[in-house]
């Protein structure tokens, strides 16, 4: 039985077979036709954003915090070029969403037509794969396979381009079992020879450390569940990415902190001494290697990834393993315990001894302030009065997102939604918006800057009309803190435009919203705002001000090794040397 | 430095390859890549070499299985050997990609471009373009009182020694297929 329908009604059949209950998105000329069969139907909700942008970092949020795809419906034009950022983020990032956008009708492509962009031209570099659906027979089945390159292998941004003619006219619904999807499916398996390989490595190494990425994450549950019961049954050191954090718990007994650029003391230090670095599902950043040659020089390296153009892309890897981080992960342990299970204790107790050294430099120390608020301690009476709590956080991107990853404690995955890969200010908000439409019980925080928050504050209307009670936690230090803080160690404390003048009122904004706004100027008080915030049954805006020239540490300053860090109150003139000052 | 005694050499898999990653010396690979024949598919493949820095020396496709949708893509490009193990891996990841195969290192093929010359001369270096286009086995596919078309087949060796030679001789003119390549053998 062949099922005719327009192309419209194709777009919301198609959504439903892909089990998709949510869409956010904007309409405008050329999508009409579909919302017009989103407005006859109840099983997709439809969310009304204040700006396309803010529908993509939603939609990644809702998949970052759920692993289920995000879902994107925007305009020709101006509707599509202004999802193109999130298209990179989620690329970056590797976020499965499938973006689908309206396009002016096929006989007036190339014309210039009002609202006509090349939209498929524009998104090819930041796709993962993208269509421009000429006929309505074609459509169904397109979104079929959108949804299964999105999703397979390494997850990533898709992009369907819809012409108003092919929404209109009436075509052949392409069930979803018949859309033909074969050739596109990477390996998940990982090759057992050289599973075995680093098994033998694991069973002799002294200074082992588990290196864990997003890939982690992205896998699904079962694989954190498997990185925790490997690292408790090796007794092996875990750090993870800023994109990993949570995939083993904060408070497990191996865990250094994250590492990287502002990464802790005994992580970093870890990751340069280390004679077996192995890599999880993460892809050697330069936020994470510093200077590449002075990267880990004594170790071994293992690196599992489902993207085979990761592996030795800039890090030689000894023991390159492709395929899924939980399928790879159950073989290891499989494997390590039929081989008995082996480890070098000695080795390893020396190790820990030495990291218990590391550790107790207390890296993230820092002193209380008498006269305003030290953001690390904001995060940190954070993190005290919303433990234990169904708790999910998203951030913008600054020194206070760094500040969130060191004191704030992940004991889950998909609770931490951040922008790791573009760093794009304006990610937290709408984020935060899409992760309390996937989880309305939750408690949804998004840890804030006040620049990046003003990026995409619009989108407040949007968490207004859909009830979704995210808290806005701004640090408030009327600084573009993290730029500020690159020019006071780079460029002789010039301030090249990096105050944020002319701030709002963010109280009296957050009653312009129709939500609660709250402000806190002294150390005394904060516990008691935090609590007020997180009493408050709906949306608030918390005006949290912060320290103004605090800087964010440890620093590895760029161009340096691991082990050459800046820990709180070091010397911090002339540290960026003449060829790291070239690097971002 | 293999310690682990993984397998040297390059192959399909190509994150296997385990030559030396620091090795600066530029190496000159020709890869038949296996594509749909779809819109777009040759800017998502010039896209990806632009987008990430790699070198194109010459590339050409065309659709080979017309049944099958698809084309083939022969690109001639050069890097260290880290930089060709990541083109490679870059196009193998690309959802319209089916095949990518390094001819280079998969045991031996034959290479071959059309190119066509125009010399323009009179007298003696007329007479001398015709003498080398003989050896050269180039033929004449358009002649005037004063010039020549040749065209030729050949190797890019071949075709580059060929306009070396024509060039004091009057060559106004070149056009180049760039690289068609198969591997050897069944
Ligand atoms: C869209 C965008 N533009 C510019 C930048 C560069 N940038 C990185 S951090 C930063 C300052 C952010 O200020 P704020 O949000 O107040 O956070 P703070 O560092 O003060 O905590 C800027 C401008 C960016 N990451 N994203
Ligand atoms: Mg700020």
């Amino acid at each position: 039985m062949t099922r005719q329908m327009t192309g419209a009604k194709m777009v919301v059949q198609a959504l439903k077979d892909q089990g998709v209950e949510v869409v956010f998105g904007y309409p405008g000329g050329a999508v009409l036709p579909i919302y017009d069969e989103v407005f006859q139907q109840n099983d997709i909700r439809h969310i009304l954003v204040r700006h396309e942008q803010g529908a993509i970092h939603a939609a990644e949020g809702y998949a970052r915090s759920t692993g289920k795809p995000g879902v994107v419906l925007v305009t020709s034009g101006p509707g599509a070029t202004n999802v193109v950022t999130g298209i990179v983020d989620a690329l970056m990032d590797s976020i499965p969403i499938v973006v689908l956008a309206g396009q002016v009708p096929t006989f007036m492509i190339g014309s210039d037509a009002f609202q006509e962009g090349d939209t498929v031209g524009i998104t090819r570099p930041c796709t993962k794969m993208n269509w421009l659906v000429k006929e309505t027979d074609k459509l169904a089945e397109t979104i079929h396979q959108a949804f299964h390159v999105a999703t397979s292998g390494r997850p990533g941004p898709v992009l369907v381009d819809i012409p108003k003619d092919v929404q209109f006219a009436t075509g052949t619904y392409c069930e979803k079992p018949k859309a033909k999807t074969s050739h596109y499916a990477p390996r998940v398996k990982g090759d057992p020879e050289m599973i075995t390989r680093l098994v033998e490595l694991i069973e002799t190494a002294e200074r082992p450390v588990f290196y864990t990425g997003g890939g982690v994450i992205n896998s699904g549950p079962a694989a954190s569940q498997l990185l925790r019961e490997l690292a408790e049954a090796t007794g092996f050191p875990v750090t993870s990415t800023l994109m990993g954090l949570g995939a083993y718990p904060a408070s497990g007994q191996a865990w250094l902190g994250m590492l990287g650029m502002h990464g802790t003391y005994q992580a970093n230090w870890a990751m340069h001494d280390c004679d077996l670095m192995i890599n999880i599902g993460a892809r050697f950043d330069d936020r994470i290697t510093g200077r590449i040659n002075a990267f880990s020089p004594d170790s071994k390296k293992a690196h599992i990834d489902i993207d085979p153009s990761s592996i030795n892309k800039v890090i030689h890897t000894d023991v390159p393993i492709i395929g899924d981080v939980g399928h790879v992960l159950e073989d290891v342990l499989k494997i390590w315990k039929s081989r008995g299970r082996k480890i070098n204790r000695e080795g390893l107790a020396r190790w820990w001894k030495q990291i218990e050294e590391w550790k107790a430099v207390n890296c993230l120390a820092y002193k209380p302030s008498a006269t305003s608020i030290r953001p690390q301690h904001a995060i940190a009476r954070l993190e005290a009065l919303t433990k234990g709590m169904d708790r999910y956080i998203t951030t913008e991107v600054g020194q206070h997102q760094m500040w969130a990853a060191q004191y704030l404690g992940f004991e889950d995955p998909n609770r931490w939604m951040t922008s790791g890969g573009l760093g794009t200010m304006g990610y937290g908000l709408p984020a935060s918006v899409g992760v309390q439409i996937a989880h309305p019980d939750a408690l949804v925080i998004n840890v804030a800057g006040e620049a990046s928050w003003l990026m995409n504050m619009q989108e407040m209307g949007t968490a207004m009309q859909y009830r979704a009670p995210v808290k806005q936690f701004i640090l408030n230090n009327e600084r573009l803190g993290m730029v500020r803080q690159w020019q006071e160690l780079l460029h002789g404390e010039r301030y090249s435009s990096s105050w944020s003048e002319a701030l709002p009122d963010f109280v009296k904004l957050a009653e312009a919203f129709g939500c609660k706004g709250i402000r806190c100027d002294n150390e005394a008080d904060l516990d008691d705002a935090i609590r007020e915030m997180l009493a408050y049954d709906g949306p608030v805006i918390f005006d949290c001000l912060v320290e103004k020239h605090e800087n964010c540490f440890p620093m590895i300053p760029s161009g340096n090794a691991h082990n050459d860090m800046l820990l709180g109150d070091a010397e911090t003139q002339g540290v960026i040397g003449a060829s790291g000052a070239v690097l971002v | 430095m293999s310690a682990l005694q993984i397998k040297k050499g390059s192959s399909k898999h190509s994150a296997y390859d385990l030559r030396d990653p620091n090795s600066e010396l530029i190496e000159t690979h020709t890869l038949a890549v296996s594509v749909d024949n779809e819109s777009g598919v040759l800017a998502r493949v010039i896209g990806l070499f632009s987008a990430r820095g790699y070198n194109i020396d010459s590339l050409t496709v065309a659709e080979v299985d017309h049944m099958g949708h698809r084309s083939r893509i022969t690109v001639v490009t050069s890097g260290t050997p880290q930089v060709i193990t990541q083109i490679k891996a870059q196009l193998e990841r690309m959802v319209i990609v089916h095949e990518v195969h390094d001819l280079t290192v998969e045991g031996p093929s034959v290479q071959r471009e059309l190119a066509l010359f125009k010399v323009k001369g009179r007298g003696e270096a007329r007479i001398e373009a015709l003498r080398l286009a003989e050896i050269f086995r180039a033929n004449v596919v358009d002649s005037t009182l004063e010039s020549f078309v040749f065209e030729m087949t050949g190797t890019p060796e071949k075709v580059d020694a060929f306009a070396e030679l024509m060039r004091p001789l009057g060559l106004v003119e070149v056009a180049r297929t760039g690289v068609a390549a198969l591997a050897r053998g069944a």
